[in-house]
């Protein structure tokens, strides 16, 4: 077990969304823009990096009959300083991404991970299971966010700076309203599943 | 806050602020539990249930204990902690009273308490300070639009399990290409009638 495998396992075969199918609420809701998707998953980063390693330096202290409330009072506390941060500092992002900030108490990418990793394995390895799986769900977060972004508006706009413009503008506008949430999801899981079986029939 | 009325509330609930296809909350649930009718009911009632009782005593508490001792920043905590004891609550309850209905909705009990539409119903009554009534009118409308979905969704994927379609596409994308024409149907429809 070295760091840099359980880092890319993260992304790629316990990548949160394609290979878990957890966390589908914020991964719809908030994927309207880059930006929205790059905020979330920040968030998220910062509670499932803290949770994990709060649990997993706190494991042998849990008693396992109340573990799951435990997990969740520990994740709902660093939910609540994520609130707080963004309202203060980050008002426009708050705004934009509403109740699904708080709701990161309930996505299920973080308990899954505390249950699952943190509550088996030691601090240092579980801070580098928050950090892949944290950066698997900002990759998947921004694709997504991308798609929409730039099929529903024509161009990406990230914090100010305009990073693609397509030539002509599709404007799809049903791309940035929840029916192109669904599509997206779907399309690029069917894509995944593809991708899988042919590595499967390749390799045996 | 403006005065809304009590039936625009629940309109809003059911049709045009649908937790499922329109604001993406409980979506484990709508792609986990959907496989078939029976199962997706359970859960529903389980549901509406479930998020009857959470708004009426997340308001009580948040009204009556965390505002008078300005503690409003531990809404967050508090209301998680209510909810899991109120699905525990509700399981020993039925258990020995009704023991018909703990069969059918039993399993679907612990679910709820990660269930992200039971903790979004009670942050949105605190976010658009709805009062007393409000909030338990906002709550059951809501649960009453996940059923809704719920079954309409059950009843498609029951429908299309022999349906001959690509392996890659079976399951799970199968079942988001079905909400997205629910999804369309929702926005469309729902978004062109003021209420």
């Amino acid at each position: 077990m070295d760091p840099l495998s359980e880092y890319i396992r993260g992304i790629t075969r316990d990548n949160p969304i394609f290979g878990l199918v957890l966390g589908l609420c914020p991964t719809l809701a908030v994927t309207t823009s880059v930006e929205n998707a790059i905020g979330m998953s920040a968030g998220t980063a910062f509670v499932l990096v803290c949770s994990n390693i709060f649990v997993s330096a706190l494991r042998k202290q849990i008693p396992s009959a109340v573990r799951l409330p435990i997990f969740i009072i520990i994740i709902a506390t660093f939910v609540s300083i994520v609130k707080m941060i963004m309202q203060a500092y980050f008002p426009p992002m708050y705004a934009a991404l509403g109740v699904f900030i708080p709701l990161i108490v309930v996505n299920c990418i973080i308990i899954g991970r505390a249950e699952a990793y943190a509550n088996k394995n030691n601090v240092f390895y579980s801070f580098i299971d928050g950090l892949g799986t944290s950066t698997g769900f900002l990759l998947v977060l921004m694709l997504i966010g991308g798609i929409r972004e730039l099929l529903g508006t024509g161009q990406i706009v990230t914090f100010d700076h305009t990073l693609i413009t397509l030539p002509i503008n599709p404007s799809v506008t049903t791309m940035i309203l929840p029916p192109g949430a669904f599509l997206t999801i779907g399309s690029l899981m069917a894509i995944v599943n593809y991708q899988r079986a042919k590595k499967r029939a390749k390799g045996g | 806050m403006v005065e809304k009325a009590l039936f625009a509330i629940f309109m809003d609930g059911i049709f045009i602020k649908n937790f499922l296809l329109i604001q993406f909350l409980g979506l484990c649930s709508f792609v986990g539990v959907t496989k078939d009718v029976k199962s997706a009911a359970g859960m529903s009632g389980a549901v509406v249930f479930v998020m009857a009782l959470a708004s009426t005593v997340s308001y009580m508490i948040y009204n009556y204990i965390l505002v008078p001792t300005k503690m409003e920043f531990l809404d967050l905590i508090s209301f998680i902690v209510v909810i899991a004891a109120l699905v525990q609550l509700v399981e020993f309850v039925v258990r020995k009273n009704i023991p018909s209905l703990y069969r059918s909705l039993g399993i679907y009990l612990p679910l709820i308490t990660t269930n992200c539409a039971v903790l979004g119903v009670v942050l949105l009554n605190v976010s658009s300070e709805y009062n007393f009534i409000q909030s338990v009118v906002f709550g059951i409308s809501a649960g009453l639009g996940y059923t809704v979905v719920m079954l309409m969704m059950s009843g498609i994927r029951e429908r299309s399990t022999f349906v001959n379609v690509p392996s890659s596409i079976r399951g799970l994308p199968q079942a988001f290409f079905i909400a997205t024409m629910l999804s369309m149907a929702f926005v469309n429809y729902f978004w062109v009638i003021p209420i």
